[in-house]
């Protein structure tokens, strides 16, 4: 059980946490410019980096805020 | 009677009864079932799994891997070790082969759960353990110390001096001291059986067991979750035996474990006493057991060294091959490579394996120490310390030192690494619970296993209740020998947690029962359960779903009965239902409107004050996740209604879409979905129902249209009133914060008596629903259907610019026509109820052989009091085109012909929403 910083409210235990994915995945500025392929990679595909991964986390049982935060998928250890 | 007066600290001033295979014994306070069995001469206390041998026990603590036993009073319980239950008046046990048994009655002891946060925690209060809390405290940090043991002291004899003094008076001081500090805490009985993340660490602590009887109102068990910023490991070690033939019978026991029964309970084990070591540890064993008066023969393999402690044994250098048995299956010889010894007891010691779980369930990597035979802590991890035993330091000074912190010289090795000696594989046990021998392993390793973790698999050695504490080494070992690989390049299987077996009821704690999920009920549940209704769980919800009648025979209505009922009555009259759990969520502030036209896949901004709007909600992907009403409050707010299941899904996907995509918008979001109780009073009588309520409001169909809505009030309680239909019918949703609802819906309940008003649950709901083909989202949907598989394109704005699923709906697969796509189905017989989840195939008289292509899947499937047949909605590729086509529905072994429909059954022209 990781204990997992909430910038807003400190360290709590894993569990308060809900998992995004990667983070920095921005919504397309014009999705109807995109084609079909180029659409699908944006709702679908997400990478999935052995070591630092920036990645997208809510307080959900907590202060229910998103926030981003970095973590090294081998070691699980949070560098922020 | 093996006991020895002068030994032991069990209270021998009182007696305790138990009983072991229907014999009666007698014990004493701080004895062991274990302790108090070979004080009697029991030796055998089970028969082995595979292999029926008889067994006793080999080990005096948890690592014993022979002496399980089955419980029957207090309470009856499976495979526990004899030798760390403690002895209670009127404990009965039996001896098992191998499968205990669970108990027929349900178990009334309460277990619980506590959580403790500590600078510093400490698991084993030996030596070591002792000195690094002490060392802790002083420092001024929280302590918790926990011992699996009921007394602290660990390996500690008594024999022992610390700092001049009596050990076990320097560990009576220690604790002492400890427990005069306001942040210390003392668990003893508490196995630390799991070590996680950033100092987290389960315990469970026993709190009943060696009480009789257990007192009233404490937990039997507690799991304690404890967060510690720094974690001392101070297990200790196991003792590691030297494999030799039929080394599996009663009788032969580790060292150590002979020397603790003798120093704590005050047993001899046995009078003729063979010690077999190649390390010196033993020979304080074998001076102690001739000290209480035994005889004893002492074999070394090693040349004669002068540090061993000496004593009234003979000593010889030598080894042990084999053991024979007696009629009892007992030991009553050894061989060994000079001849035949008699014995009643054979120790085996061939060094210490460091207890070194804890620090491996966390990842700590473990190293080979070729002068110690065993695995030891190999790198230094972040907030975890090992020290003494469990560091691979065996000398008293050392531990005691490590314990302060410090880090002593290291003391020259002069045990010998002894695996096994010479004799047949087959009779050399490894793993004496699993049966499992050298033989086993050359198996293994014949068959091309190469890994350790393999062989554990392919002989089961290591998976029985003590996880190999004994045997893993061993098993390595001997597996490296047979590959003729270092040891090294094996390592050892990965020690998991738990360290010891823990019982489900403990890790359930009190979530069990009604109390194993949270249970929410509304406001009207006890109108509910008045009036015989049928609970359905939907979610943590308790909804109504049916309210039988008293039937003819004295019985009660069945669910078709009350449904058909139900329907017919409010088609006819006027019904209530109970519709308040569904979710609610205010959205209010400047840019609400545009906020809900990006979630919303209609328009909503465009929606005025007063007036009701159904929308549906998209994935990305441009799939349904939720549908519901929106009612416009004001120029800021809306209140938007889900599902029952989307009530919480929902406000986190608005949430996540809010702050991480669109933190602009000036919106906030509320759950209400507690705060308003809602009824829907449906049929074409509900106008006559409603008009009485509120008498100040023009509840005709040109002054009160169908989706708007209305605020009023009842005897000075708010209310609002709106138009909306989840059946087709003319209809008023009620509203009222919950603490006036049941006094709402008794007056619409009187109000409505003389129409005939009837209540109904989510059953009749839903097939009134389904004959207006409305679907149910994650009924008739799954998370692969869009709006447009569902006919409701209308729905779907062409107007904005985006919002979240728009641009997926233009993909080229979403624009298949083959796609599956909401339908109707009458079955041909109108009697027939297809079976929901009923698979659909293309019409045939006969079933064509496999794979027989499947067109879809019914999603919905009722009885109709409106229709007076059957009929189902149901997901069909190409649907939509198929309306009028005839298909087939394998029910068993039946095949049901079907029509395919339009999804709306009941009234399509849509002219009874009005009344």
């Amino acid at each position: 059980m990781q204990l997992i910083e909430c910038p807003y409210c400190g360290p709590r235990e894993e569990v308060e946490f809900h998992y995004g994915g990667q983070a920095g995945v921005a919504y397309p500025a014009d999705p109807a410019a995109l084609t079909d392929e180029e659409w699908g990679r944006f709702v679908f595909v997400r990478a999935n980096p052995k070591g630092r991964f920036e990645e997208r986390w809510s307080h959900a049982a907590g202060c229910r805020r998103w926030f981003t935060a970095v973590r090294d998928t081998a070691t699980y250890r949070f560098s922020r | 009677m093996t006991r020895v007066d002068g030994y032991g600290r069990v209270d021998r001033t009182r007696t305790l009864r138990f009983t072991f295979d229907g014999v009666s014994y007698t014990g004493h306070p701080g004895d062991t079932l274990a302790s108090a069995l070979l004080a009697h001469g029991v030796r055998t206390i089970a028969r082995s799994v595979k292999q029926d041998r008889p067994r006793g026990v080999t080990a005096v603590w948890s690592e014993d891997p022979t002496g399980l036993v089955q419980v029957e009073e207090p309470f009856p319980e499976p495979m526990l070790l004899a030798t760390t239950i403690e002895l209670v008046d009127g404990l009965v046990a039996s001896s098992i082969g191998g499968r205990g048994r669970l108990a027929e009655v349900p178990d009334t002891a309460r277990y619980d759960r506590r959580y403790a946060h500590c600078e510093t925690l400490v698991v084993g209060a030996g030596p070591a353990g002792l000195l690094a809390a002490r060392t802790a405290a002083r420092r001024g940090d929280r302590v918790v110390l926990v011992d699996d043991r009921p007394a602290a002291g660990g390996s500690l004899t008594g024999t022992e001096r610390i700092c001049g003094r009596d050990a076990l008076d320097f560990v009576a001081d220690t604790l002492a001291e400890l427990r005069a500090h306001p942040d210390v805490r003392i668990l003893l009985r508490t196995t630390a059986f799991g070590h996680y993340d950033d100092g987290f660490v389960l315990a469970l602590e026993r709190r009943t067991d060696h009480l009789a009887p257990a007192p009233q109102g404490l937990s039997r068990q507690r799991v304690w979750r404890i967060r510690a910023g720094h974690v001392v490991v101070a297990t200790g070690a196991h003792e590691r035996p030297i494999v030799v033939a039929d080394n599996d019978r009663p009788g032969i026991m580790l060292a150590a474990s002979a020397r603790d029964l003798l120093h704590r309970y005050g047993v001899l084990a046995g009078r003729r006493v063979v010690v077999f070591t190649s390390d010196d540890a033993a020979y304080d064993a074998a001076a102690d057991l001739a000290g209480a008066g035994a005889e004893v023969t002492l074999l070394d393999p090693r040349p004669v060294r002068g540090d061993s402690r000496s004593g009234d044994y003979r000593r010889s250098r030598g080894l042990v091959l084999g053991t024979g048995a007696g009629p009892d299956g007992a030991i009553s010889h050894v061989f060994t490579d000079q001849g035949e010894l008699p014995c009643d007891l054979l120790l085996l010691s061939g060094g210490w394996n460091p207890t070194s779980h804890l620090f491996s369930h966390v990842r700590g990597a473990l190293r080979y120490d070729a002068e110690l035979g065993a695995f030891r802590p190999g790198e230094a991890l972040a907030g975890v310390t090992v020290v003494g035993a469990a560091n691979g330091t065996f000398d008293l000074a050392g531990c005691l030192a490590e314990g302060r912190g410090e880090t002593p010289e290291p003391l020259p090795r002069t045990n010998l690494v002894l695996w096994r000696t010479d004799g047949d594989p087959a009779r050399q046990y490894v793993d004496l619970q699993r049966d499992s021998t050298v033989a086993d392993i050359a198996r293994a390793t014949g068959a091309g296993l190469r890994s350790v973790e393999h062989v554990k698999r392919y002989t089961t050695i290591g998976t029985a209740h003590d996880q190999g504490k004994t045997s893993g080494v061993l098993a390595s070992a001997i597996t490296a020998e047979l590959l003729g690989v270092p040891i090294e390049s094996l390592g050892t299987t990965t020690f998991r947690p738990p360290y010891t077996p823990i019982a489900f009821a403990a890790l359930a704690g009190r979530e069990r029962g009604q109390l194993f999920d949270p249970v929410r009920t509304t406001a009207l549940h006890a109108w509910h359960v008045a009036r015989g209704a049928v609970f359905e769980d939907v979610g943590q919800w308790k909804r109504a779903r049916y309210y039988p009648l008293p039937g003819e025979a004295g019985g009660t209505e069945d669910m078709d009965t009350a449904v058909l009922r139900e329907c017919a009555a409010v088609r006819r009259d006027v019904g209530i239902l109970d519709g308040s759990t569904l979710g609610k969520i205010e959205v209010r502030g400047p840019d609400a409107g545009a906020f809900l036209d990006m979630i919303y896949t209609n328009l909503m901004s465009s929606l005025r004050p007063g007036r009701v709007r159904y929308g549906v909600m998209c994935g990305l992907d441009g799939m349904v996740i939720d549908d519901g009403t929106v009612l416009r409050l004001d120029d800021e707010g809306f209140l938007v209604y889900t599902t029952t299941g989307g009530a919480a899904p929902i406000l986190d996907h608005m949430e996540e879409w809010l702050q991480t995509e669109w933190p602009h918008l000036r919106v906030t979001l509320t759950s209400v979905t507690e705060q308003w109780a809602t009824f829907p009073v449906v049929g074409p009588r509900s106008r006559d129902v409603v008009g009485a309520l509120a008498p100040h409001v023009d509840v005709s169909a040109a002054a009160f249209p169908f989706m708007t809505w209305q605020d009023t009030e009842v005897d000075g309680v708010p209310v609002r009133l709106a138009r909306i239909s989840f059946s087709g019918e003319l209809a008023w949703e009620v509203s009222v914060d919950g603490w006036h609802a049941p006094a709402l819906w008794r007056r619409l309940i009187a109000l409505g008596e003389p129409y005939g008003i009837t209540p109904y649950g989510t059953e009749t709901m839903h097939v009134l629903r389904a004959e207006k083909g409305y679907p149910i989202i994650g009924q008739d949907t799954d998370g692969t259907v869009s709006p447009q598989d569902l006919g409701m394109s209308w729905a779907v704005s062409t107007k904005k610019v985006d919002f979240i699923g728009k641009r997926s709906f233009a993909r080229a697969e979403n624009r298949n026509p083959l796609r599956k796509q909401l339908v109707g189905l009458l079955p041909l017989d109108p009697t027939v109820k297809l079976p929901e989840g009923s698979q659909i195939i293309e019409q045939t008289a006969e079933l064509p052989p496999p794979p027989v292509p499947m067109l879809g899947h019914v999603t919905s499937s009722y009885r109709s009091a409106a229709l007076g047949r059957t009929f189902a909605l149901a997901l069909v590729k190409g649907g939509h085109a198929r309306i009028g086509e005839r298909l087939t529905v394998p029910v068993g072994g039946d095949l049901v012909p079907v029509e395919v429909t339009g999804s709306v059954l009941v009234d399509p022209e849509g002219t009874r929403r009005d009344g």
